[in-house]
Formats: C-alpha cells, structure tokens, sequence
C-alpha cells in the first residue's frame, strides 16, 4: 500500500504540476499594443472633406473656461483625485484604451457582430422567423449580424466616427484648450501610462468617439446598450485618470459625438435598408424572373429551404457612389449561362479541386470562411487593417479616416454585389452537382458574383493605397481569400475573378476620395 | 485457464462517443483490470462505427437536417506489451472516417492521435474471498497528422496533445468482478486555422484554450478465462468550456459531457489461446454539446510471447 500512496502522490503532484506551469490562458494578439504615438498631431484636420456633415461646426461647441478659472481648477483636482487612488485593473484600462480609440471601438465591434452573426433556427412549420429591431431581445435577436449587416454598420459607424473627429478637430485648433497633463505638472508627472501629445483637448477626441459610437452602436445593436455604456464609462474613467481630459473636454465630446451620430442615423432609415429582407412573393419572383432568361435559378441548398440572405441589399445607398452607378457602372455583366459548357467546365474544375482537400487547402478555406459565428469577411479586412494600423503612428483623426475608407469600400462592395447576386440569381457550384461537398458551411444567397472576393478586391485596394508598402501583400491576401472559395467547393472561377475586379473597382472610388479628402 | 485469461490484453472499445466527433475510445484495455504477462504482445485490429441524428446544443436537444445522421467509422491497430507482470505499455493509432447523410458538408477522413499508455499494477491482493487489485495508469495522446478540429462535428479529432492520469481498483469475487476508475485528462491548448473566433468573446488569435476533462467509468460482469461479458457506464466532463449558441457550429473548446451505458465481451478460443474476439455497444444516454450516439465496435487480437519463453512457466507465475 506505501507504494500506492507513493504512486499517487506523484500522479497528484503531476497534474499540480501540469497546471501550475502551463497557464492555457490566450492572449489577443493586440492585448499589448503600445500606446498611440502620432507622428503628427494632424491639427488641422478640421479642413478634412466630410462624409456627411455640411461643415465641421454643424453642431455647435461653446468655448471652454479658461484654465485659470476656479471651475477649471476643480476639473484638474477630479483628476488628481483619481490618479491618487489607481487599481491594477484601472491601470489596465488606461493601457488598453491608450492603444487608440478608434482600434478599441473598432474591436469591440467586431466582437458584437461575431455575436450576432447566428442564421435564425427554424420555427415548427419549417419556416424562418426574421429579426425584430422592434423587439430586439426575443428569439431570434435582433440583429442577424450576416455580412452585407455587418459591412454597412461597420461602414456606419466607421464613417460617423471620421465626421465626428474632423467636427472634433476643428474646436479643437479653434479653442486651442491644452490637455490637463500639459497644464498641471503634477498631472504630468502622473500620466505614464500614455503619451503626452500638443494635441488640444478641448472637445475630447476620446469622448467624442463614445458619444458617436455608442449612439450608433445602440441602433445596430440594441441589445447591447448595456455593454455599450459600461465600454463609454470605462473609455471616460481611463481618458479622464490619464490626464488627457477634463469632465468639461468629456462632456463636450461626448455631446458632439452624439449628435454627429444623429446624422448618421438619419441616414440609415432612409437608405433602403428597410426593404432589404423583401416579402415572399418578391423572393419568388427573383426565380422567376431567372428562369424566363432560361436559366437554372439559385435556391436555397438549406433544410428546410431558407430564404435569401438580404435580397434587396443591393438597392442600399452606398457611400461613395450613387445607386445609378451601381447598376449603370459597377454591376459586371452575366455569368456563363447555367447551361453552357463553360459553366459545366468550371462546375467540373471546382468538384475536381474539392473532391479531395488537402490539409493546405482546408487551412485556406478556413483562414478566410469567417462564416457564422465569425466577424464577417468584412471584419477580418477590419483586423488586417488595424493590426497594419498600430504600427503607423497614425493620430486618432487619421486613423478613423482610414478606417472610414475602408469600410465605405467595404460597404459599398457589398452593395455591388448583393445587386449582382439578385441580379443574376445564379446558383452555387452543390446546386448544378449535388455530388459536390464543401469543407465550410455553405453561403444562403447565389454565387455570382463571390462575396468574399468583392469584399477582399476593394479592401486591398483602398489598403493598398494607405499603406503602399504592403500593397503587394493586399494583393495576395486578396487572391487567397478568393481562391479559398474555390477550394472550399463554394464559387465558380468566374465568381471569383469577377468579384476580385469588381471590388477593386469599388476600392478605386475610395481612393479617389482619399486623394481629394485633405489628409494627404 | 482463468491465469492465461490474463496474459490476453482484453481490448473494448466502449465507444465512449462522448464527443460529436465520435472519436471512440480504443483500446479500452487502458480502463480495464486485465495486464498482460512480461514478454508477450497482443495486438490488434478494432473496427467500430457510432451514428447520431439528434445532439445537445447546451442543454437543448435537436437534430439538424442538414447534417442528416452524421456517421463514424474506425479502424485501429493497437497493442499491449507486458514489461513486468505488473507492468503493461500500451498504444493505439485510429484511422477515421466522418460523414453526414444529408447537406452539404463534405465527409472528412484520416489517421486521428497516437495514444501511449503506461499501466502499473502495484497492489494486489486478497479482501475477503475475492482479490482486489489497484492500477495507476498515465498516458499520453498526440495527434499524427494535421487534420482540423476547426469543422466539427465532421472534424476526426480535436487535435490536441493530452495527458492522463488514471486511478483505478479492480475487485474479483469468483467469476464477478467490479473495476472502478476515474480520470484526470489534461488537454493541451490546440491551433486553429482562422486567426480569430468567438467563444464567449472574441478571440484575436488562433490559440484555443482547451479546457480538461474529468471522467469516471464503472464497469461490472461475469470473468473467466475464456469469457468477459461486461456492463460499463462511463460519465465524463469538460471542465469549463462553453455551449454551442443556438443554430451554431459546435466548437473544439465547447463543454462536451456524456454518459454512455453499454455492454462488452471478450472471447478467447480454446483451442488457440492466442486468439480472441472483442465486441462492445454503446449508448449515449445523457449529454451537452454532444451528438447521441449509438455505437457498436468488434476486434480480433492474437498474443504471442516477445522471448519465446515457456508459455507454461509465465502461467503459473501470472496468478
């Protein structure tokens, strides 16, 4: 028996072992992103070309106190009185939100649209209950976070954040009202966690990325008001202990965003998004009005039959662009007909390339599926750009320029082709050979022309004009999101092609504007 | 005869089932009380097939026509060496197959893990009339190609690297017999190919934390020397995790639990005592995050002596 307990003693100490010394705990690859460091305060951003706003001082800000005043002085008391009493966890937060605002919020985003990006299960008569923005919290929530959802309010809210931090920018440089760190020297001395820029902080840039995000984020996400104000009160407490901002800086930004948001709103209630879902009878005309062209038209290769994803998605008004170019300019001409021999051809070529997956193969398709549950295609040209971003010392003002250009290219790629989808109604690889399996989860709209690819066009174009350095690797990216597709057994090589060109053509838009906005 | 009973590994492969995935357990010998006799080798070759229609996601269970039945096939090389009498190394190596009968995902196949077991006997002795015997069992599992845990429930494994520790107490009362053991498994953190994913929040990484798991098997019958018909419950537990949302994809870090109940039986041939049969079925009867699944598994292993000793001599030192 002495040898059991001996035994079981080193069994015991074993695991103990095992679990001391390997935390399985995973980091995020941006947990430790270094604080913003511009390279340029980009002071007169107020000048940039808008999104939405007529002028930058749309919304009026009065003029802040003076820092002389007694009011003033209490502000910077409020401060030190947090900076005396700092927990880990609030030292925590200051790092994070340091990284940049606009990446957090951007993040936090992502995150809410991985969410919500769950088909709704099937009621008992084997038809789809559709989300209720009315009555949000009720099976299914509100909102189905699919992609052309998650395009448009990555899209809304990027764009709405860029209008608000060039308003922002503008008091800014016209109230020149430096941060409490470069004011108070005992506040100086106390912000270390952050760095310390010319920059004004009168209204608050920080603040005013709250108030204009979580207006927004509150319409497309109104189940996670909660979540939303706890991430505001903690961006207030770590903006405010840092040094970088009084309460007066706060409120005022906080306003401003806020009501900038209010533009944005207005915006989305009228932009077609409304029709989007379509009734029975329009779906069913979409297939009839393919097979009066005398061609095979796409459905639905769920069970039971789930109607298409956003059918009339297409007719969103887009960003960049109006809705006549869409169709006039940007919607490519049709696929091979269903019953061509080209289009057996390129049905023979994708059963060929899915039959049997290599490894290499599956782990294309699967880095790029960003499928249910995910953050979308849209989401992950999100990340690559943010991950590229943190390394390039751009200012908050810039970095939500940028973003804003890559999310209208976005957006405005998934407008083209949804409209090019419903257009054509053309079906998927599986439909003309039921033999031919995917190795991710099947798309529920039709394959001409790819998403994925239109998506991944645009987004290395208008990345590829950011940062020029890394247009080549775009490009790539760009093309292995596209092939992935045909690996995965889910689009035709025309899909693809098409899609990549189209979105390039969408992303061209973008850059036009980015040449013409200002901030080159 | 019940002496050279023992020099046979006796391989059930329960089919624990307990993951969607069906990845059985294989040589079930690592949770049985049966040691091989220094120098001889059994080895095997195991075929098993499980199915499932309805699954847990989280607490509520459902079936999904567009996966149809999802099906799972088998087939194992395994083996038992005995280093000592109280000794035994043990390994397995499985070749899946996974499959739906309906949508359009497509089937996934492969060779899944190497598992290697050390199995140590250091007590045993009489309790009352019957004997009672202790076992102290470690292994390790290790995936052998880079298959995906990333497309489940057709994924052939979780791919990822795991230890176990296992105490267990045998009790034999004449032909009947009670073996009890639980389970510690430590899982290793797995790779995904996508650099991001949402459990309870977003991931920025393709890291996966994989929680452990705990499990207890009971298992009790009738023993002889050329016949083991068993029952065997086997429960274990993820020990964290998550449940799959609803109408999502389950997840290699989901909180997988099953309690399968089922029955076993070995036959060794009396003319040629090298030679025996194994079979075994399995029933999930409880579960989350798992498929229900029905399984059924049959082997034929032969033993021989390593050394080419006397066999008749290991015999009567074996009991």
């Amino acid at each position: 028996m002495k040898k059991t307990f001996i035994l079981l003693s080193v069994l015991v100490s074993g695991i103990l072992l095992m679990q001391s010394s390997c935390s399985k705990a995973v980091s995020s690859r941006t947990d430790g992103a270094p604080a913003l460091n511009p390279a340029s305060t980009d002071l007169t951003a107020g000048t940039w070309k808008l999104v939405l706003l007529s002028r930058p001082d749309s919304f009026a800000v009065a003029a802040p106190a003076a820092t002389n005043t007694p009011g003033y002085i209490g502000e910077l008391n409020e401060i030190k009185g947090l900076q005396s009493n700092l927990t880990d966890a609030q030292i925590g937060n200051i790092k994070y939100w340091s990284a940049g605002a606009v990446l957090r919020w951007n993040e936090i985003m992502r995150e809410l649209v991985a969410k919500h990006n769950l088909p709704p299960y099937q009621n008992e008569d084997d038809t789809y209950p559709i989300p209720s923005a009315a009555n949000p919290f009720s099976y299914p929530q509100f909102p189905f976070a699919n992609p052309p959802y998650a395009a448009r309010a990555y899209a809304y809210i990027s764009a709405a954040q860029y209008d608000a931090l060039v308003a922002c920018w503008h008091y800014k440089k016209q109230y020149n009202r430096m941060a409490p760190f470069k004011i108070d020297s005992v506040i100086n001395a106390n912000s270390t966690y952050i760095n310390k820029s010319d920059l004004p902080s009168y209204p608050s840039e920080q603040a005013v990325l709250a108030g204009v995000t979580a207006e927004l984020m509150k319409a497309f996400f109104p189940t996670e008001i909660a979540l939303v104000n706890a991430k505001v009160d903690a961006l207030q407490n770590a903006t405010m202990a840092s040094g970088a901002c009084t309460r007066s800086d706060w409120t005022a930004g906080e306003t401003l965003g806020r009501q900038i948001a209010s533009v944005f709103s207005a915006r989305g209630r009228t932009d077609n998004t409304s029709k989007a879902v379509g009734t029975p009878a329009q779906w069913d005309s979409l297939a009839t009005a393919t097979t009066a062209k005398g061609e095979t038209p796409w459905i639905s290769l769920e069970t039971p039959k789930r109607p298409p994803m956003l059918p009339f998605f297409g007719n969103v008004k887009p960003f960049l662009f109006d809705s006549l170019t869409v169709v006039n300019v940007l919607r490519p001409g049709p696929p091979p007909s269903t019953s061509s021999d080209q289009m057996k051809k390129e049905t023979a070529e994708i059963y060929d390339m899915v039959k049997s997956p290599s490894s290499k193969e599956i782990e294309l398709v699967h880095f790029w599926a960003d499928g249910a549950g995910t953050y979308t295609p849209p989401g992950h040209w999100n990340a690559i750009a943010a991950e590229d971003f943190i390394s390039q010392n751009f200012s908050e003002v810039r970095w939500a320029r940028n973003m804003a250009l890559l999310n209208m290219s976005l957006m405005d790629a998934g407008i083209v082709c949804w409209n090019t989808k419903y257009f054509y109604f053309n079906p998927r690889p599986s439909q003309l050979n039921t033999a031919l399996k995917s190795t991710t989860g099947i798309p529920n709209f039709p394959a001409y022309i790819s998403g994925h690819s239109t998506f991944s066009g645009a987004a290395a174009a208008i990345l590829g004009h950011i940062i020029p350095s890394r247009a080549g690797d775009y490009d790539a990216m760009a093309k292995d999101a596209s092939m992935s597709r045909m690996y995965g057994g889910l689009h035709f090589r025309t899909d693809c092609e098409v899609g990549l060109t189209v979105g390039k053509n969408v992303g061209n838009y973008a850059i036009q504007r980015a040449v013409t906005d200002g901030a080159e | 005869m019940k002496s050279f009973f023992k020099k046979i590994a006796a391989f059930f492969c329960i089919g624990v089932a307990a993951i969607l995935i069906s990845n059985s357990a294989l040589a079930q010998t690592d949770q049985d009380a049966i040691m091989m006799s220094k120098n001889n080798f059994c080895v095997g070759l195991m075929y098993g097939y499980g199915s499932w229609k309805n699954y847990w996601e989280g607490t509520y269970k459902r079936d999904n026509e567009n996966l149809g039945r999802v099906s799972s096939q088998m087939v194992g090389l395994m083996g038992n060496y005995g280093i000592k009498r109280n000794l035994n190394i043990l390994f397995s190596v499985p070749y899946i197959s996974n499959k739906p009968s309906a949508g359009t995902l497509h089937p996934m196949h492969g060779i899944q893990d190497l598992s290697l077991w050390a199995k140590w006997m250091p007590v045993k002795t009489s309790v009352g009339n019957g004997a009672l015997s202790v076992f102290a069992i470690g292994g390790i599992s290790t995936p052998l190609t880079d298959y995906t845990p990333d497309l489940l429930p057709l994924s052939i494994g979780l791919h990822s690297t795991n230890l176990t520790a296992r105490v267990m107490a045998d009790y034999e009362l004449g032909k009947f017999f009670v073996t009890a053991s639980g389970t510690y498994t430590y899982r290793n953190n797995i790779t995904i190919d996508r650099n991001a994913y949402y459990t309870t929040e977003l991931h920025l990484t393709n890291d996966v934390e994989m929680p452990d798991v705990a499990s207890v098997n009971f298992r009790t019958g009738y023993r002889t020397g050329h016949l083991i018909a068993e029952a065997v419950v086997n429960s274990s537990k993820t020990l964290g995790g998550f449940d799959i949302r609803k109408n999502d994809m389950p997840f290699a870090s989901n909180e997988m639990n099953a309690t399968t109940a089922g029955a076993a039986f070995k036959y060794t041939f009396k003319k040629i005592h090298q030679l025996a049969l194994v079979g075994s079925a399995n029933y999930v009867i409880a579960g989350r995050n798992v498929g229900q699944s029905f399984s059924v598994s049959g082997g034929v292993f032969y033993a021989f002596n390593v050394k080419g000793t006397n066999k008749k001599e290991e015999k009567s030192t074996s009991n």
